[in-house]
Parts: C-alpha cells; sequence; structure tokens
C-alpha cells in the first residue's frame, strides 16, 4: 500500500448527501477479475451519458458536461470533498478501489459509512471527519477560487487552507500508523517476517515432506 | 501436558505468534486455488508488487467455470472464459503449478487435491471456497477463506485466525444397508441446524465414523461447513494412510515412514475435553433427502414433508417460505415427490466411490420417462478415468444418463448446466439454497445411491428397502 504523509491537493467538490457505493461504480463493474482500473468507472452514471458495461473503451463514451469531475478546472484532483453519510449502501470494497484508481487520496466530508470508512485506510485512502459547519467553509472557498488547493498533514492531523487557516483532525492513532507507513493488512503481518520464516523453517526441519 | 484434542494439536502446531486477544497468525502449508476467488487476490499482489511467500505450497485448478461438455469449443461465456484465462495467466506468472481444463487431473479443488496427495494429515490447507473443510478427513486443518484472506496467505504463508471451539460428533455402530457418509451429514445437520456448529472446529469420531472410508470421511467434512462450523476434521489413521500411499504428492520412501510414524499422533488423545458433542447412534440415521431451502431442512426418506404449524417463531416462517418455493405440500411422504432432473457429482460426491455406489443402483436399469436429465459428473479427471476403466460409465449412459467431464456443474450452475424455474432435482451436492441450481430451480439432497434410485423411480424411493 502506498504511504501517506502529506499533499499538497486539488479539492474536487462534489456537493451531495448520501453517495451510495452503487453511485461510486456501479455494480456491473463487479463481475471483473480485477481491482485496479476502475477509475475510468468512478461515478459511470454520473460521468457519461450512455450507459457503462466493463470492457467499453471509456475514452470513446461521451461525457456528461454537467458533472462537477468532468470540469477542465478539476482534473487531476486528488481531494474530494462531499457531504454526509459518504460511502454508504453495499460493502463493495470496489468503492475506495474506484476512488483511489481514479487519483484520489483524501476525501472530506461530515460523516461516513462505517464499512466504506475503514475500507478507506486499507486502500491508501484518507477519509477526514469535519463537522458540517467547517465543510460549508470548504465548499464556499472552493467555489471562489479556481485552482483551490488544500495542504494535508496526516503526521500533525491538520489541513492548511490558501488563507492559512488551519483545520485539525481525527484519527485513530492505528490506523495513521498504517496509513503513514504504507500498511495493508499483509503489510502488517509482514511486519512479523521475521518470526514467520524462522517459525516455517523449523516447520519444515521437522516435516521435510511438506 | 493435560490431553488435547485433535484440533488442539493441529492449531498449536502452526500458530507463529499469538496477540493477548487471541488473535494468532497461523502458518499455511498448502493453498489450493481455483479461478473464481484468486483474481483479486493475485491483482493485489502485483499492485503492492508483491510474490508468493511459497509457491510451493500452491496448488491451482479451475473447476467453477468450466463446461462438462464439449471442451474442445472452449468456455462460451465471456465472462467464465476471462476467470479461467486469468488463472492460466496468473499461474503461468507466477510459476505456480495448474491443472488446466485439459489436463487429465483437472477436477473440483476439493476432489483435485486429496486425490494428489496434495492434502497431507497434520497440514493447515486453505482455499478461497467454503468447502476447504472436506480436507479435514485426512488429520488436517482445513479452512475456507474470503478473496482477502487469499491474498494475504499468498504473501505472508500465514492466516489470522482466533482459535474456534472444538466439538466432537461422536457416531457408533454400523451403518444400515443403503446409509452413507452423506446420510451422516444430513442427520447431524438436521439435528444441530446450520448454525449449531457456528464458532466451532468439529472433530467426527465414534466407531461409525472410523469404518468409513477416505471418500466417505471426506463427504462428512466437506458438510461440516453447512452445519456452520468452518472446520470440519477426522484422526488419521491407517485407512488415511493406505488412501495416501503413493499419491503424488504424498512423501515417499523412507521419508513416507518419518511422516507416517509423526502422523499417528493426529487424533485427540484419551480424556481430551471438547466444548460441545452430540453423540449419534448409526442404527437410527435413515436415508436423508431435504424437502427445503436449507440442509437443515431434512427429514428421513420414510418421512413427510413437515408442516410448518408444528414449528415456531421463524422456523415457522422459514418452513413456509421454503414450501412455496419448493412448490411441496406439508404432509406429501418423501417418496411420493417426482423429480425432472438428477445431478450425481460435486466436491461432496463425486468421487470414485460416490460413482460406484450410484452405478450399483442403476445398473440393467433405466432412468425414468418423467426425468428430463440424470447428470453424472465425476468429481475429476482420473475419478472419470477409473470410472470409466471400470466400465461404470456404460453403466450410466445404458441407463440413459449422461456422463460428463468434471468440474463444480451443476452444483452451482455457473456453466451451463442449471435447472429451469420450478424443475425439481435430485442432486448429491450441498446446498440446497434458494437459486443454487439455476433460478427457481429446486433441489433436494441426498446420497449417490438415492439420487441414482430416484432417476431410476422418477421420485424418491428408500434404497434401504432395494
Ligand atoms: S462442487 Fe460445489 S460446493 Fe464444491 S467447490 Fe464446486 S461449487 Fe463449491
Amino acid at each position: 500500500m502506498e504511504k501517506f504523509s502529506k499533499i499538497n491537493g486539488l479539492v474536487a467538490p462534489l456537493d451531495r448527501a448520501n453517495v451510495d457505493t452503487d453511485a461510486i461504480i456501479p455494480k456491473q463493474f463487479l463481475k471483473s477479475i480485477k481491482r485496479a482500473g476502475f477509475g475510468p468507472n468512478a461515478f459511470d452514471e454520473w460521468r457519461y451519458l450512455d450507459h457503462g458495461e466493463p470492457g467499453m473503451d471509456n475514452s470513446k463514451r461521451e461525457i456528461n458536461p454537467d458533472f462537477v469531475l468532468n470540469q477542465s478546472r478539476y482534473q487531476g484532483s486528488q481531494v474530494l470533498l462531499t457531504r454526509e453519510n459518504f460511502g454508504c449502501g453495499s460493502s463493495r470494497e470496489h468503492a475506495p478501489w474506484a476512488l483511489a484508481d481514479y487519483g484520489f487520496r483524501v476525501i472530506i466530508a461530515p460523516s461516513f459509512a462505517d464499512i466504506f470508512f475503514n475500507n478507506c485506510f486499507k486502500n491508501g485512502l484518507l477519509p477526514i471527519r469535519l463537522d458540517a459547519d467547517t465543510v460549508e467553509i470548504l465548499f464556499k472557498a472552493e467555489a471562489a477560487n479556481a485552482g483551490f488547493k488544500l495542504d494535508i498533514d496526516l503526521e500533525a492531523q491538520t489541513i492548511t487552507a490558501p488563507d492559512g487557516t488551519v483545520y485539525s483532525f481525527d484519527v485513530d492513532p492505528f490506523r495513521k500508523h498504517c496509513l503513514l507507513n504504507g500498511l495493508d493488512d499483509i503489510g502488517l503481518t509482514l511486519q512479523h517476517m521475521d518470526e514467520i520464516s524462522a517459525f516455517e523453517a523449523k516447520h519444515r526441519a521437522a516435516q521435510p515432506w511438506l | 501436558m493435560s490431553a488435547q484434542t485433535l484440533y488442539d494439536k493441529l492449531w498449536n502446531s502452526h500458530v507463529v505468534r499469538q496477540d493477548a486477544d487471541g488473535t494468532a497468525l497461523i502458518y499455511i502449508d498448502r493453498q489450493l486455488v481455483h479461478e473464481v476467488t484468486s483474481p483479486q487476490a493475485f491483482e493485489g499482489l502485483r499492485l503492492a508488487k508483491r510474490r508468493p511467500w511459497r509457491i510451493a505450497s500452491m496448488l491451482a485448478v479451475p473447476d467453477h467455470n468450466v463446461p462438462t461438455i464439449n471442451r474442445a469449443a472452449g468456455i462460451s461465456d465471456p465472462v467464465s472464459r476471462i476467470q479461467v484465462e486469468t488463472l492460466d495467466a496468473n499461474c503461468a506468472e507466477f510459476g505456480i503449478t495448474e491443472f488446466k481444463m485439459g489436463d487429465i487431473r483437472q477436477g473440483v479443488v476439493h476432489v483435485m487435491g486429496p486425490e494428489q496427495g496434495a492434502t497431507l494429515p497434520g497440514m493447515t490447507v486453505v482455499c478461497g471456497d467454503s468447502h476447504t473443510s472436506t480436507h479435514g478427513a485426512f488429520g488436517a486443518l482445513a479452512h475456507g477463506i474470503g478473496t482477502s484472506e487469499v491474498e494475504h496467505v499468498m504473501a505472508t504463508q500465514c492466516l489470522v485466525a482466533k482459535k474456534s471451539k472444538a466439538m466432537e460428533v461422536r457416531v457408533e455402530g454400523q451403518l444400515g444397508y443403503g446409509v452413507t457418509a452423506k446420510d451422516i451429514a444430513l442427520t447431524v445437520i438436521g439435528k444441530m441446524g446450520t448454525a449449531g456448529g457456528t464458532g466451532y472446529a468439529i472433530e467426527f469420531t465414534g466407531s461409525t465414523v472410523r469404518a468409513l472410508s477416505m471418500e466417505g470421511r471426506m463427504t462428512l467434512c466437506n458438510m461440516a461447513i453447512e452445519a456452520g462450523a468452518r472446520a470440519g476434521m477426522i484422526a488419521a489413521d491407517e485407512v488415511t494412510f493406505a488412501y495416501l500411499e503413493g499419491r503424488p504428492f504424498a512423501p515417499q520412501g523412507v521419508m513416507w515412514e518419518q511422516a507416517v510414524s509423526q502422523w499417528r499422533h493426529l487424533h485427540s488423545d484419551e480424556g481430551a475435553v471438547f466444548d460441545a458433542s452430540l453423540v449419534l447412534d448409526a442404527a437410527e440415521i435413515h436415508p436423508q433427502v431435504t424437502w427445503g431451502t436449507s440442509p437443515e431442512m431434512v427429514v428421513s426418506i420414510e418421512g413427510c414433508v413437515p408442516n410448518p404449524l408444528d414449528l415456531s417463531g421463524e422456523k415457522r416462517e422459514g418452513a413456509e417460505r421454503a414450501l412455496v418455493y419448493m412448490g411441496l405440500t406439508a404432509g406429501t411422504p418423501i417418496t411420493k415427490i417426482n423429480i425432472d432432473k438428477v445431478f450425481i457429482g460435486s466436491c461432496t460426491n463425486g468421487r470414485i466411490e460416490d460413482m460406484r455406489a450410484a452405478a450399483m443402483v442403476a445398473r440393467g436399469k433405466k432412468v425414468a420417462a418423467n426425468v428430463k436429465l440424470a447428470l453424472v459428473v465425476p468429481g475429476s479427471g482420473l475419478v472419470k478415468l477409473q470410472a470409466e476403466q471400470e466400465g461404470l460409465d456404460q453403466i450410466f449412459i445404458q441407463a440413459g444418463f449422461e456422463w460428463r467431464d468434471p468440474g463444480c456443474s451443476m452444483c452451482l450452475a455457473m456453466n451451463d448446466d442449471k435447472l429451469a424455474a420450478g424443475e425439481r432435482c435430485a442432486s448429491t451436492s450441498n446446498r440446497n439454497f434458494e437459486g443454487r441450481q439455476g433460478q427457481g430451480g429446486r433441489t433436494h439432497l441426498v446420497s449417490p445411491e438415492m439420487a441414482a434410485a430416484a432417476a431410476i423411480a422418477g421420485h424418491f424411493v428408500d434404497v434401504s428397502k432395494q
């Protein structure tokens, strides 16, 4: 998993509450045998005017010009700013896969659905809960300034706006440690690599047929 | 040291480390891989630039999506085809041994593994498939796992797990004529319910279990998952060793002797304490037939479809819904239920002994006119070959059964073998959930003998009375 420490990221506003995982990545893409490559189908139904199916050449599809992420000023954005209960609905891990593959590193919202929130950390995405008033301030600031970027520092647990305002946020210490060090579940187990190797050597010496 | 259960022994000998809260890293000796639950795991490895920890511990086979007929033409459904091709490509990329669709050793993963001697006593075995419990029949600790765990085991050779409680299911005495391991399994599930084993690892013990062949033991452990247990197991003994000796992945020569002497300890010690137990008398087990949409909805062939009014609460609602789905009326004798299709196969009952048992019943008879399709799908290419050498294929074909190529087939209907809505099937598989064998399809779980007898009669009959 990619380490996360600091980013200076362009902010894209998705001004909707209750964005569910089926909107983030529609169910027809779940048949895929992959977990990379969902980025072009993130928010598929909102992003394109036609109905998306796996295997389509997305570069040839008709873009919905009204969808916010399609606007040129948001290309390359790394921070998704959105509203309450983001990531609700089915528990599919394809949703964080799609958002991370799209290029997002941080999602800021007043609240998140539980499973989605947990799945983000496993996939190198940092979900940040800020109170609804602060989120509203950020929406306004972004709207007033094209190219609006935020400095996000996980170590210090701060978000710094271009005008110098600093917002702090909470994060579970263990999850913070994992993100800072790029540790997913596998990474965590691999911290015990020496113990595993030592066990394996002994185990197989006693049972050489294994 | 105090007396240990088989489960204690298997668990303790694989703990790499354990946290204060009981979460442990368990070392995995064997990982079996199939096409449905592995692609994202391989992808995850690639994304994180990781390699499998121990490639030699892995063995792969496509089974869920393969066609059982006209294989030369390939797989027509594109989704199925891509899954199988992806498995081939992943195994080639990482250097994993795979028995591909055309290989004589290809088959249902839980038939193939033991047949190759890839499952050995004392091992921990995992696979991204719930019926991995099958391998516990060898005195092994075998778990089904999810895709993210598949990736975890690939990358670390370990599984994060907490120890379960231990349950003993003891069966004593001699099984009656026509009564099989499948009937023991269904009886146990009927008694315990599908959640009865939740949180437990089940060890099957007793004289009846010891008298079972390896095939029968695998059938029993295979269904442990349907009782809610993640693992089922049986102590290793002479029957186990005789089955394994000389198989390709089993140790040979001096090492074989060394292995067997260690394996002899793989049983629960005298006086070992279980957290729960169930005792059955073999004489009271009759051929079983499920009537509903959960394996616990089961009765003896001598019984009738139950009346939901005799049940209470959730069970009543469940039974009412099941009867509607199954198109059955309370009080109907099981022997009066006509069937449309028959499926003999799967990781529960697709082994050579199952083929023999079904053929014995079908020999010289004809499939009833009301039965539209009677499929026999051997569990592996080697089972198929062996059956053909014994002439079993001819017995089936002459009786009007279809003799197919190995795979999961109509057990879960991911290929073309399925039930149409409303069709009723006597099936030797392990799950009778709604839609399992095709949308709207109605599944009755039975033993191979019972399935063959139903095919001949056109309805369920009591093989123990024939
Ligand atoms: S035969 Fe059925 S239960 Fe067994 S692995 Fe295949 S699909 Fe699963």
